[in-house]
């Protein structure tokens, strides 16, 4: 028995899988693809699987992680395409691995967020955003998971900020903190609307693009 | 993707919904189409897809060529609203292209509580309400499904119905629409070629006339059109298509399993059951072709479930044989298979046992009615014995919950009818104290009742339907006679079913009954959250019809129905023949016991129904 690690791709309509049904699209996909994952006991046996660092939903991705065990030998090599036939559109699997690295050592994000100004950017906002995320404290109100909210100073979870203005958008990319606690790099939003409301932008779309290790390199 | 979507996307409930690109949907290039369905289902995506009528149909159109059919559900209100304030319309899942841009826009509908939600839906794809405000040959707007066998409320807005299983003859429609786009034909030229095909109910080409009194004078078919038109069947389950590589939704849906058909039509003739009638005969599929179906669509789906299904599955002769064949992969897999309405039968008992291997899930049964006079008169061919018996062998094998299902309402039921229910759920406790191995977690027996509907094409087409403040009482009355503490009782409270009691039994003036309501707002209206019973009244008084015409009023034997001009292949003789068997307590033997006459015989080729 061995445990193994998929790197997967998560864009278009699959973006709208919640958490939950990615677990149960990943259940029939290993099913469709004629493999058999190690299951839980009981009256209710369920495979036992794993996503490292969940994605909010709507978010795109090309470096999510998740995690299986199998009974049988699996070729690593061939299980990407195998996978990849009963896919819905949108999610690829890259790449299957052993897993060795523990999920612990995962300590940042490496995102970036698209920030959408249909009357174009408004002058100066690079500026003015990267003053914003230098501030030593910002307050934003977070969802907790009991539904309500709390006030969250996120300066100490970003790692990395920086803007990059073009025409009708803004680039922010950033780094921020994976887990314990996490951010979802959405709430920048939160943070412009509260304090630079004449910067607001129209839209934000974020795009996942590394998970790394306490020191910056790739974790995988 | 729409970028106006992607930005209303974050703010709605459930939004992988509305985006498409599930497993096994099919997506086609334009160039090579020539005819585009646009497959509506006026409720949810989760009901929707759960609908094993519309994959049949689905898969069906998508093979052939040329053909492209896509799908479109109801959104939400929350998404409603947001795609009326970004004036995003209504558009088809697969390509995002919007529903009025169609050739054909078809409507599936199952039940009548939908039908405000095919207005919404016109509306929401900016297509003009009314079929004769859409002059063009496209797109024709069509509907099929079981709320087609009354098509008169409708008829203001729907082009032409499709009259039972819609297999071939939606193949033929297309077809037809492709030879009059070809040759420029005009709408009405359409129209009348369509009603030329068996099965196809073209509204606009009866006239309907009414008595002072409010009833139907006549039905009269203009440009010699046939005056009734017959449901088209499938004659050969064998040879029809079933949906083995299917849509797996990527978020969750109502049945979220494999669906295997066992069988159409159903043997028994209940005299409530519009399905019992209208899908006559029985005709099934062999054994050996399911075995190999089931283990198909569950390799190329990858769901662990999978539910036999059919109108009363005990009934597949080889149900045993076809469990046995299905068994060895199943476990291997740790698939579960599941058996909905079992009859309550020894038989039935030890498979549900078998399959259950340790897990107890609920067992549900259906007596319908208290007393065995009752049963009688509504033909419900189920004993107190056999229920007993049944829930003695659940209760010896471990399970400690059963609920029950009844009706209230039925013709001729008096209270003794009524408080019989509550002996009945007292005696299966009793059942509960002699025979069950473990008593320490106890037992729950729920009685759960609904307000009768009668409905068209069914023996009791000609009832009333009790008044709503007499459902009231009787519901008082029995929640009073039930004083076994393990029985807990729930009742239908809404008005949902008065309201389905109009409009499955209504004429063609509800269509703007209909239309004024859905413009006061009704929809979602089989949604207990959206259904306004005030809404409906104010459009009853505002078109100066009476509800309680069409719910609470007896017709007589020589009435013109209304839906009198579809037949289900059912003789109209043999209903009110049922009907009044119904009154003498006189039960009819099932279709294998005897043949009863009912006429479905006719629809078979050979004429002879193979049960
Ligand atoms: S014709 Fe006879 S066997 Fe056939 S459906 Fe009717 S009653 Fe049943």
């Amino acid at each position: 028995m061995s445990k193994l690690r998929l790197l997967f791709e998560k864009d278009g309509p699959a973006r709208y899988i919640s958490h939950l049904d990615l677990m149960r699209t990943f259940q029939r996909l290993f099913l469709r693809g004629g493999m058999f994952i190690k299951h839980s006991k009981g009256f209710h046996p369920h495979p036992v699987m794993s996503i490292v660092l969940p994605l909010p939903v709507g978010q795109s991705s090309c470096c999510e992680l998740l995690d299986f065990e199998t009974e049988q030998e699996l070729d690593c090599a061939v299980l990407p395409a195998l996978l990849n036939e009963g896919c819905p559109e949108g999610l690829r699997v890259l790449e299957a691995y052993e897993a060795a690295r523990p999920v612990r050592e995962l300590a940042y994000v490496a995102a970036e967020a698209v920030l959408d100004y249909d009357g174009g950017v408004p002058g100066g906002a690079g500026a003015r955003l990267t003053e914003l995320f230098a501030r030593p404290v910002l307050i934003v109100q977070k969802k907790t998971k009991h539904k309500d909210l709390a006030d969250v100073d996120i300066i100490p979870l970003i790692r990395e900020i920086s803007f990059e203005e073009r025409a009708d958008e803004i680039a922010a990319r950033l780094v921020v903190s994976a887990q314990n606690p996490g951010l979802n790099p959405i709430l920048i939003g939160a943070a412009i609307e509260k304090e630079l409301p004449a910067y607001r932008p129209d839209f934000i779309s974020v795009r996942r693009t590394a998970l790394l290790d306490a020191a910056g390199g790739v974790f995988r | 993707m729409d970028k106006r979507l992607e930005r209303i996307l974050p703010r709605v409930q459930k939004p992988a919904r509305y985006v498409g690109g599930e497993y096994r949907q099919v997506v086609k290039d334009k160039a090579e189409v020539d005819v585009r369905f646009a497959f509506c289902f006026p409720d949810t995506y989760e009901i929707g897809m759960s609908n094993l009528g519309v994959r049949i149909l689905y898969g069906m159109m998508n093979e052939m060529p040329g053909v492209w059919c896509e799908r479109v559900f109801a959104p939400w209100p929350d998404m409603e609203e947001e795609m009326r304030r970004a004036d995003i319309p209504l558009y088809a899942l697969e390509s995002g292209d919007a529903v009025g841009a169609f050739d054909m826009i078809g409507f599936s509908l199952g039940y009548e509580m939908a039908f405000t939600n095919v207005l919404n839906m016109l509306d929401l794809a900016h297509i003009p309400l009314h079929a004769a405000e859409r002059t063009e040959l496209t797109p024709i707007v069509l509907a099929g499904g079981t709320a087609c066998y009354n098509p008169e409320p409708l008829a203001d807005f729907i082009d032409l119905f499709s009259l039972g299983d819609g297999e071939d003859v939606t193949a033929e429609l297309i077809a037809l629409y492709r030879k009059g786009k070809a040759e420029g034909w005009s709408k009405g030229q359409f129209l009348r070629a369509a009603a030329e095909l068996d099965g196809v109910y073209v509204p606009s080409l009866y006239d309907v006339t009414y008595h002072d009194d409010g009833t139907v004078a006549a039905i009269t078919p203009r440009d010699g059109v046939r005056p009734t038109v017959t449901k088209r069947i499938v004659q050969d389950m064998d040879r029809a298509y079933f949906p083995v590589k299917t849509i797996v939704p990527s978020t969750e849906i109502v049945n979220d399993r494999v669906t295997l058909e066992l069988f159409r039509g159903c043997i028994r003739g209940c005299r409530f059951c519009q399905a019992g009638y209208v899908y006559r005969p029985v005709r099934n599929r062999s054994k050996d072709l399911l075995v190999r179906y089931g283990i198909e669509s569950l390799q190329d789906s990858g769901y662990q479930e999978m539910t036999l299904s059919s109108l009363s599955t005990s009934d597949y002769p080889p149900l045993n044989d076809l469990c046995d064949g299905l068994m060895d992969y199943c476990e291997e897999k740790k698939i579960h298979l599941s058996l909905p309405s079992l009859r309550a039968d020894n038989f039935s008992m030890e498979l549900q046992q078998r399959l259950a291997r340790g897990r107890k899930v609920g067992l549900t049964f259906a007596p319908e009615a208290g007393s065995q006079r009752l049963r009688d008169v509504i033909n419900k061919n189920l004993t107190e014995d056999d229920l007993l018996q049944s829930c003695r062998i659940a209760f010896e094998g471990g399970w400690n919950a059963v609920k029950l299902y009844f009706m209230l309402g039925l013709p001729t039921e008096t209270d003794e009818d009524i408080v019989d229910i509550a002996k009945i759920a007292a005696h299966v406790v009793h059942t509960w104290r002699e025979y069950a191995q473990d008593k320490r977690r106890g037992v729950t027996v729920t009685v759960s009742t609904s307000w009768f509907v009668p409905k068209p094409h069914t023996a009791f087409q000609w009832e009333a339907q009790i008044t709503k403040e007499e459902y009231e009482r009787r519901v008082q009355l029995l929640r009073d006679s039930i004083r076994t503490k393990s029985v807990s009782y729930k009742w239908h409270d809404s008005d949902t079913s008065f309201l389905e009691a109009v409009l499955s039994r209504g004429d063609r003036r509800l269509g703007r009954v209909l239309e004024t309501a859905w413009r006061k707002g009704a929809k979602m209206d089989a949604w207990q959250d959206y259904y306004r019973l005030e809404t409906w009244q104010d459009a009853f008084s505002a078109c100066g019809l009476d509800p309680a015409f069409y719910a609470n009023r007896v017709r007589t034997k020589d009435e013109v129905l209304p839906w009198s001009v579809i037949s289900s292949g059912v003789s109209t003789a043999f209903l009110w023949r049922e009907r009044e068997r119904a009154y003498q307590g006189v039960t009819t033997p099932d279709c294998r016991g005897q043949c009863s006459g009912c006429g479905a015989n006719r629809l078979v080729e050979g004429g002879k129904c193979d049960v």
